[in-house]
């Protein structure tokens, strides 16, 4: 390619804890460039109090997520190549819906407590002295839990939601996809309170079905169609003649 | 915002609805060739029990659903607060109600 | 702030079902308000009628039909994708939905004319 010798014009949002501003920085390019490697490559060169947070590097931990031009991905797993054009301009700032930190660093504290409030934990039913329930990989429910199960809490859906962005006290995709999955999970007892929770004035039934969640899921999963479930689910329960009250 | 209770509402009266929009739909293409007259419309509704209660219960839906939508809409992009959202929705659920059972009974009976 | 995260269809589907509705739902008193007329008689009606053979009242007419239709489609592609366990493309869904609505509001001006 071209590119090598050039330089990325790279813009990335600030924020020290009382501003936000902008600053610009020339990155050399590299071969097989990801945009972690953009911004590691100017914290160690260029400027030293670029906060922003990684740990794999290999798409496995979920932490590295950002905006890159717009459109919110892993770093790690982003080749500056699939996102810059011969202009070869880059700008990067966080995760939107969530409280910056400092730079690229967001407080995830609301977006994990929405998790809890959505029930999106294991409610068990047994104790370790019962035996293992056997759980057919091809029956329907488990193959309904597969298509969202596994999500790694990387906040990507959360911050393409535009739902999120227009209502503070919306769970968000991540939990509510979380939540369809202990759905479908026969093991679980926590559906009823489950369903209670989704139901109220800050869940599913706030989904507008942007789609905007299962466009940018680096996994690709799908929550807006989990989404669709659970309001199907929550449906049947509020309906007369529905059934499944487990 | 929006709770199970108010989506099912609005899902209910947007499939009460569809049958009601395409007859509607037909209806106005019909209607609109060689142009409206007063007589044709009045002509085909008044008297008509039937179109009453087609008319009535399409304004009953309409004002339901829009007005779910419009608290929806208002809270998002205009004004975050439940209780202004919720007083205003009712506002315009009163006023579809009033102006469309009004105009229904204007030109059916 | 960059909005490049809403250039996907199925958020421009959104916007315009939002618009659409929210459009209906505001033209409604002004629609109820002219059929109300009836109540002084056919000729308040009529008076309110013949302002619509204006070209550009004419023109609102077309698009007003367009919106309905389009709030109509877009609300069966949402109903497919809530309330079934359909799994068909709702990409292709929304575009078929726009292509109809406007197909119906241009058979509406074709009978208009």
């Amino acid at each position: 390619m071209k590119t090598k010798a050039k330089h990325l014009q790279v813009t990335i949002d600030r924020f020290d804890g009382e501003s936000h501003y902008q600053t610009t920085h020339e990155v050399p390019t590299r071969d097989n460039q990801t945009v972690l490697d953009v911004v590691t490559w100017i914290q160690q060169h260029d400027d030293p109090t670029l906060s922003y947070r990684f740990a794999c590097r290999v798409g496995m931990c979920g932490s590295c997520a950002m905006n890159i031009n717009g459109e919110p991905k892993w770093s790690c797993r982003t080749h500056v190549n699939k996102v810059v054009d011969s202009g070869l301009k880059l700008t990067i700032s966080p995760l939107r819906n969530m409280p910056i930190l400092r730079d690229l660093s967001v407080d995830m504290t609301q977006f994990f407590d929405k998790w809890t409030q959505a029930v999106g934990y294991f409610v068990p039913t047994k104790t370790k002295d019962d035996p293992l329930p056997a759980i057919l990989p091809d029956s329907r429910d488990r193959a309904k839990a597969n298509q969202s199960i596994e999500c790694i809490n990387c906040g990507i859906c959360y911050s393409a939601c535009d739902v999120v962005a227009a209502n503070d006290a919306y769970l968000g995709p991540a939990a509510l996809n979380r939540a369809w999955t202990l759905m479908n999970d026969e093991r679980d007892g926590g559906s009823k309170e489950r369903l209670e929770a989704v139901s109220s004035d800050a869940g599913c039934h706030n989904c507008h079905s942007q789609h905007g969640c299962s466009t940018y899921c680096p996994n690709l999963l799908a929550p807006a169609t989990s989404i669709a479930g659970l309001k199907r689910q929550t449906l049947l329960n509020v309906l007369p003649w529905g059934s499944r009250d487990d | 915002m929006i709770d199970a209770r108010l989506y099912l509402l609005q899902r209910l009266t947007a499939i009460a609805m569809l049958p009601l929009i395409a007859t509607h739909l037909i209806l106005m293409i019909f209607a609109i060739n060689g142009g409206l007259t007063a007589e044709e419309i009045l002509g085909r509704t008044q008297g008509s029990i039937g179109w009453a209660l087609f008319y009535g219960s399409f304004v009953l839906f309409a004002a339901v659903h829009g007005a779910i939508g419009f608290r929806t809409i208002l809270y998002e992009w205009f004004i975050p607060n439940s209780r202004v959202c919720s007083i205003a929705s009712i506002a315009l659920l009163i006023t579809l109600i009033g102006l469309g059972l009004r105009a229904v009974y204007a030109v059916t009976l | 702030m960059m909005m490049k995260h809403r250039s996907h269809p199925l958020w421009k589907a959104f916007v315009v079902h939002r618009i659409s509705g929210l459009a209906l739902a505001l033209f409604l008193p002004i629609h109820f308000i002219v059929l109300g007329l009836a109540l002084e008689g056919a000729e308040s009606l009529n008076s309110a009628l013949r302002f619509s053979e204006l070209p550009f009242v004419k023109a609102a007419e077309v698009f007003l039909v367009l919106l309905l239709a389009v709030h109509l489609l877009g609300g069966i592609r949402i109903l497919i994708l809530e309330l079934t366990q359909l799994s068909w493309d709702q990409r292709a869904l929304s575009r078929s939905a726009f292509g109809l609505s406007v197909a119906i509001a241009g058979i509406f001006l074709w009978s208009a004319v």
